[in-house]
């Protein structure tokens, strides 16, 4: 079998159990599994965002946890006016989850479009560090903000509501995040087979070389930043309807190396390197947080083994070096 | 003028106390190969530089096709017609052959921005592509991606990715750098045609080489052009001979 064939295989399988655990576990009357699936499949959306812009465009955002926690916040706070009658910015509060995400992809895109135009005129450590400090600057921001619950966080009283499903069942709220992750693989598949992929990945190896051709680089690593925050706002969206629950903890840098995390156990610039790595993260949380507070430890010993051994995270190790043809 | 496709004008450039480009004047007209030669140091780089746009010019202005161009970045002027290739091989490593002048041909036709349909189905874009990857000989190697093709056929890469911009002019920087005698003696007689798509700006160290394909010379020492004319009267003339070809024209 060729490696194509072998990541193709793979990815059928993770795309698959991803949906036939929690599948045994509604039948089974398991609804933390469920969750737990659920919250694997928001995380693997925030990370296939983050892989536009570093998987794809090489461009290590260590403040991707800003568009989550945006999203999130875009989620609480539209839930809490709908929730008190008030408005917010002249318009009325919201509970219903499309509006809610369009939203959250407009203000992350938007945000994104700001510190993507800043922070893309410099590259390498210097990029990394003023991702960073946009990130820590919503963070703060959002911690000394009391109308929104500053550092104690906003609580979504009621879950928001998605037309035809029950979102307070377990169930039905995986089948949105599990619908919206294969929603997200498939344009992620589609723009990197495209003009724009094939320009976005020839400028992360080349840069010079492109803009000799006459492909701009900042242009395409802007646009692709900026669908890189707006994917990442839609999960913090939806990770704020989990959780029901929003605090500045979304946006802290911890987060945001999560997310990097997250890409490098995947494969970086893979398919389904984002599924594969959020479902090895919540993995861990779960079996090794399970016996020991330390688990973080384990995690650190594995993903050094990837960096050291598997550069090409769970899906190289599998299907080898990625072909562009 | 309507003959001139490339036009530099008092063109100066210094970095710090040296002065790299001292006012650099010089045309390349439709049809003609322009070759620069000078000693290591010259400042051919540099000179390279200003007209791709990588380097700003302290001073004057250069001209693509009868408009000013000096202010444009390196990908504008790509745009307008300026294709370069690099003296040490600039591919995109992990691309095929193939999908290398394929993003040439798609960055020529101004589409990259374009999010759904995948370019492995646009039937149009390889068609050209093989066509051009069969023009400079490597259409067997179509499907080798860039950083597994021998040093030779990255260099015909390089030729393949400018001549699929379609351009105005050609520049290019020591196409020949360590290709041996007979890769040289191919490209030399690939280049005499190829002038005819469009001038060629050759920076190029093999003398041999540039005596067989240049229209004109120019001679760069300590960035000022010393002389400019044909192959003969370069050869002839007694500053070059002196300043540059010294021990090779002496009995």
């Amino acid at each position: 079998m060729d490696n194509a064939r072998r990541e193709w295989a793979l990815n059928a399988v993770l795309a698959l159990a991803l949906f036939a655990v929690p599948a045994w576990a509604w039948v089974a009357n398991e609804p933390f599994i469920i969750t737990l699936a659920t919250r694997v499949a928001i995380l693997a959306i925030a990370a296939v965002g983050l892989n536009i812009a570093l998987g794809l465009g090489g461009l290590v955002s260590f403040g991707h946890a800003l568009y989550l926690g945006i999203g999130g916040y875009v989620a609480g706070i539209a839930a809490q006016h709908a929730f008190n009658g008030t408005p917010v910015l002249g318009l009325p509060g919201t509970n219903q989850m499309l509006p809610i995400w369009a939203i959250a992809m407009l203000v992350s895109g938007a945000v994104a479009a700001v510190v993507g135009a800043l922070s893309l005129r410099t590259s390498g450590i210097f990029f990394i560090m003023i991702t960073l400090a946009f990130a820590q600057m919503g963070f703060f921001f959002a911690l000394s903000w009391p109308a929104y619950g500053g550092e104690d966080g906003l609580p979504i009283f009621m879950r928001n509501h998605f037309p035809g499903l029950n979102t307070n069942r377990p169930w039905d709220l995986f089948v949105i995040a599990y619908g919206v992750l294969m929603v997200a693989l498939v344009l992620f598949a589609l723009l990197r087979a495209a003009r724009f992929g094939a320009a976005l990945m020839a400028i992360r190896q080349n840069p010079d070389r492109a803009a000799a051709i006459g492909i701009s680089p900042f242009g395409i690593r802007l646009t692709a930043f900026i669908l890189s925050g707006m994917l990442t706002g839609l999960a913090g969206a939806m990770m704020a309807d989990l959780t029901r629950f929003v605090s500045p903890a979304m946006m802290a840098w911890t987060m945001s190396g999560e997310l990097i995390v997250i890409i490098i156990l995947g494969g970086v610039g893979r398919l389904f390197g984002p599924v594969a790595g959020a479902a090895i993260l919540v993995g861990f949380e779960v079996f090794f947080g399970g016996l020991t507070e330390h688990w973080k430890l384990w995690l650190g010993l594995v993903l050094l083994a990837v960096v050291l051994f598997a550069r090409g995270g769970l899906v190289g190790l599998v299907a080898g070096r990625a072909r562009h043809g | 003028m309507a003959d001139v496709v490339l036009e530099l004008r008092g063109m100066c450039r210094s970095f710090g106390a040296l002065t790299a480009t001292d006012d650099v004047s010089l045309t390349l007209q439709r049809g003609e190969v322009h070759a620069l030669i000078g000693p290591n140091g010259a400042g051919k780089s540099t000179l390279m530089g200003l007209i791709s746009g990588k380097i700003a010019p302290d001073a004057g202005n250069v001209w693509l096709a009868g408009r000013d161009i000096t202010g444009l970045s390196v990908a504008q002027r790509a745009r307008l017609g300026l294709a370069r290739s690099f003296q040490v091989s600039s591919l995109i490593a992990e691309y095929s052959a193939l999908r290398n002048v394929m993003l040439a041909l798609q960055a020529r036709q101004g589409h990259s921005y374009r999010f759904l349909r995948p370019v492995a189905l646009d039937r149009g874009l390889q068609g050209q592509a093989r066509e051009i990857l069969a023009r400079v000989g490597l259409a067997p190697r179509a499907s080798v991606e860039a950083a597994f093709l021998g040093h030779g056929e990255r260099r015909l890469l390089e030729i393949a990715m400018a001549l699929a911009l379609s351009p105005q002019c050609f520049l290019l920087d020591e196409p020949m750098a360590g290709l041996g005698v007979e890769g040289t003696a191919q490209l030399v007689t690939f280049l005499h045609t190829l002038k005819h798509d469009a001038p060629i700006l050759l920076v190029e160290h093999d003398m041999d080489a540039v005596f067989r394909l240049a229209d004109r010379i120019s001679v760069l020492v300590y960035g000022r052009i010393i002389a400019t004319g044909t192959v003969d009267e370069i050869r002839a003339n007694p500053a070059v001979r002196t300043a540059y070809l010294g021990e090779e024209a002496a009995p």
